[in-house]
């Protein structure tokens, strides 16, 4: 049986043809030959956060998520692998970057597969992958892969830097193929998010699920 | 069906002039604008609860809604919302008694948990325990309006012993309760336990809450036996602008929801249209619009409109509530009546829970012996008899 895997590249470049989202584009590439050499397919889903800023901001105001916030989250949500992807802005993540990550639920990336990348003018600021965006996915519960790529300017001159995307997207793509053996046995519809990975199991929760019966409800506060 | 206004009492600035009005004139404004309600035909005027500015909806409702009984006669007199997890129990018991006393019954009240940090300890409370406070103070509420002596003791008062509400409600029947919440699933539980009714503001969110938050309480309200799914007492609000053509509407009513509090300097007018339930055109859209509401919330019972908020002045005001009593009401009456099932309940007034009362017929909450929740919960009780048994 073939699981229909989805690779999700949250991006927070902004110019046209942006070296961000070209980094994390290469990074799902680079997976996707892994998986496809295993004889699976991967659907690569690119969120362009700054065609999302607006309602990002509505959002952080008013709570309602527009279509296309909302579209974007659940393609988060439901995604077996993620790449995170930021140019450096002052010594960290963007504004923007954050801010997706901001309106998304405490549980929507637990273990999640993912990498981070960044970009930056200066090689300098190659720590930016471990001072910032790892405590941030840390925090949410991703599994934040050991390799991370961070490419400044003078890199893109180089072969190296394709070396370091082929390595990192290999250790994902071998993520991701072990996620879907993993829930290779159920059958059942159910939905995406229940898939059980070897080891551990990632839930997207409804807040209707598991609401307490009122009577526990009134004993919790002993009344 | 019930239908009629809520009030947050906002002291805003009017964008287009400038001009902020008075506590004073904000406060008899409200006092205008609920007698304007009664007079364009409306059936309920409800007021928030505020201790905070830039509001002056009472910190204790009670004494707008006394003062507005003596100037009205039939309009039900509500709040939206009530404090639950700040103000005492035994001050609601026994406030909303004595004004239900003085309103002869024209009273309820929906309880809200209020979503402004800073207030919670200001009252000596946490907003992390706004759910436990919720709980357990209506379930001392609840208690103190039906018993003659109560004997308390919970997490976040002072015990009781041997206290007693006073005044006792009206005909020992206490007013409606309804229960707010925008997206926390606990609440409506909460309401279908008691029999209760449910309110979503309908306002800041976008229609799929809604539907969600009423299907379970709907769900729930069945489970606990208080009658069939769609018998559930269901209110919602709304928030509406109306000219007689869109365009001016929209160009009248831009500069307040610009710079509206909450969610002012945010979504364009346009997209918060679509996504939520505020219509901003025509009275016909307005009909329409509220119409639909139905089609995610079912067969609803209560009504309410947002109308006097973000500085919009009250000259404005009582010009929408002409619009909404002449040509929107009537219409949006005969439509919902129309197409209510003959077995779904009007919203509850005085006269039919002393009437309910009378019968022996009030909720029992958690739901009577023929309640599935009961069945479930003697299931329950067996099957641990029986592992106490093979235990032995």
């Amino acid at each position: 049986m073939t699981d229909r895997l989805t690779l999700a590249v949250v991006t927070a470049g902004l110019s046209e043809d942006s070296t961000t989202t070209r980094l994390g584009e290469a990074i799902a590439q680079a997976a996707s030959t892994t998986v496809e050499n295993a004889g699976q397919h991967v659907d690569i889903q690119v969120i362009q956060l700054r065609d999302l800023a607006h309602g990002l901001t509505d959002m952080m105001i008013t709570h309602v998520a527009s279509r296309a916030v909302q579209d974007a989250i659940d393609t988060v949500l439901t995604a077996d692998g993620l790449i995170a992807a930021s140019p450096t802005y002052k010594a960290s993540y963007s504004g923007l970057f954050k801010q997706f990550f901001d309106v998304i639920d405490e549980s929507a990336l637990e273990n999640l597969p993912t990498v981070v990348a960044a970009t930056g003018g200066s090689p300098r600021h190659s720590l930016v992958l471990d001072t910032a965006m790892r405590p941030l996915l840390s925090y949410l519960k991703a599994l934040v892969l050991p390799l991370g790529i961070y490419a400044a300017s003078e890199d893109w001159g180089h072969n190296d830097l394709q070396r370091r995307i082929d390595r990192v997207g290999a250790s994902l793509g071998t993520m991701l193929l072990a996620g879907s053996q993993g829930s290779a046995g159920s059958t059942d519809g159910a939905s995406h998010g229940d898939a059980a990975r070897p080891g551990l199991r990632r839930e997207v929760k409804d807040d209707f699920s598991d609401v307490p019966d009122f009577a526990s409800l009134l004993a919790s506060v002993g009344s | 069906m019930q239908l009629g206004i809520f009030t947050i009492g906002d002291v805003t600035q009017d964008p287009t002039t400038g001009r902020t009005p008075t506590e004073n004139e904000r406060i008899k404004a409200t006092v205008a604008i609920a007698r304007k309600a009664e007079e364009v035909g409306m059936d309920v005027f409800a007021t928030g609860q505020h201790h905070n500015p830039p509001f002056v909806a009472p910190a204790n409702p009670p004494i707008l809604m006394a003062h507005l009984a003596a100037q009205t006669e039939k309009i039900q007199l509500g709040t939206a919302t009530t404090l639950i997890t700040t103000t005492d129990p035994v001050r609601i018991a026994e406030d909303y008694s004595y004004v239900q006393h003085l309103a002869d019954g024209r009273v309820d009240l929906t309880l809200g948990r209020g979503n402004t940090g800073p207030v919670y300890p200001w009252f000596g409370k946490d907003i992390r325990q706004g759910i436990p406070l919720a709980v357990e103070n209506y379930q001392l509420l609840y208690r103190l309006w039906r018993e003659q002596s109560v004997n308390y003791s919970g997490r976040f008062r002072t015990p009781l012993q041997g206290f007693t509400a006073t005044p006792r409600p009206l005909d020992d029947v206490p007013p409606f309760v309804w229960h707010g919440s925008i997206r926390s699933p606990e609440i409506p539980e909460q309401a279908a336990f008691y029999g209760d009714g449910f309110f979503h503001n309908n306002i800041f969110w976008n229609k799929e809450h809604t539907e969600r938050m009423v299907d379970f309480y709907r769900q729930r309200y069945e489970y606990y036996g208080h009658g069939s799914y769609d018998q559930a007492i269901v209110g919602l609000g709304g928030q509406v602008f109306m000219a007689k053509n869109s365009q001016d509407a929209r160009r009248t009513f831009r500069p307040y929801f610009d710079n509206a509090p909450v969610y002012g300097h945010g979504p364009s007018l346009e997209d918060f249209t679509e996504q939520t339930p505020l219509t901003v055109g025509s009275p016909q859209q307005v009909i329409e619009r509220t119409l639909s509401f139905r089609e995610y919330a079912g067969d609803y019972q209560r009504q309410l409109f947002l109308v006097d908020h973000a500085g919009l002045p009250l000259k404005t005001v009582l010009e929408q509530m002409d619009i909404l009593g002449e040509e929107v009401i009537p219409v949006l009456r005969k439509e919902f009546d129309a197409a209510r099932p003959a077995h779904v309940p009007e919203a509850p007034t005085h006269e039919s829970l002393v009437a309910r009362h009378a019968a022996g017929k009030d909720p029992i909450p958690g739901g009577g012996p023929d309640s599935q929740a009961a069945k479930d919960r003697a299931q329950q009780a067996e099957a641990a008899q029986r592992d106490h048994e093979n235990a032995k």
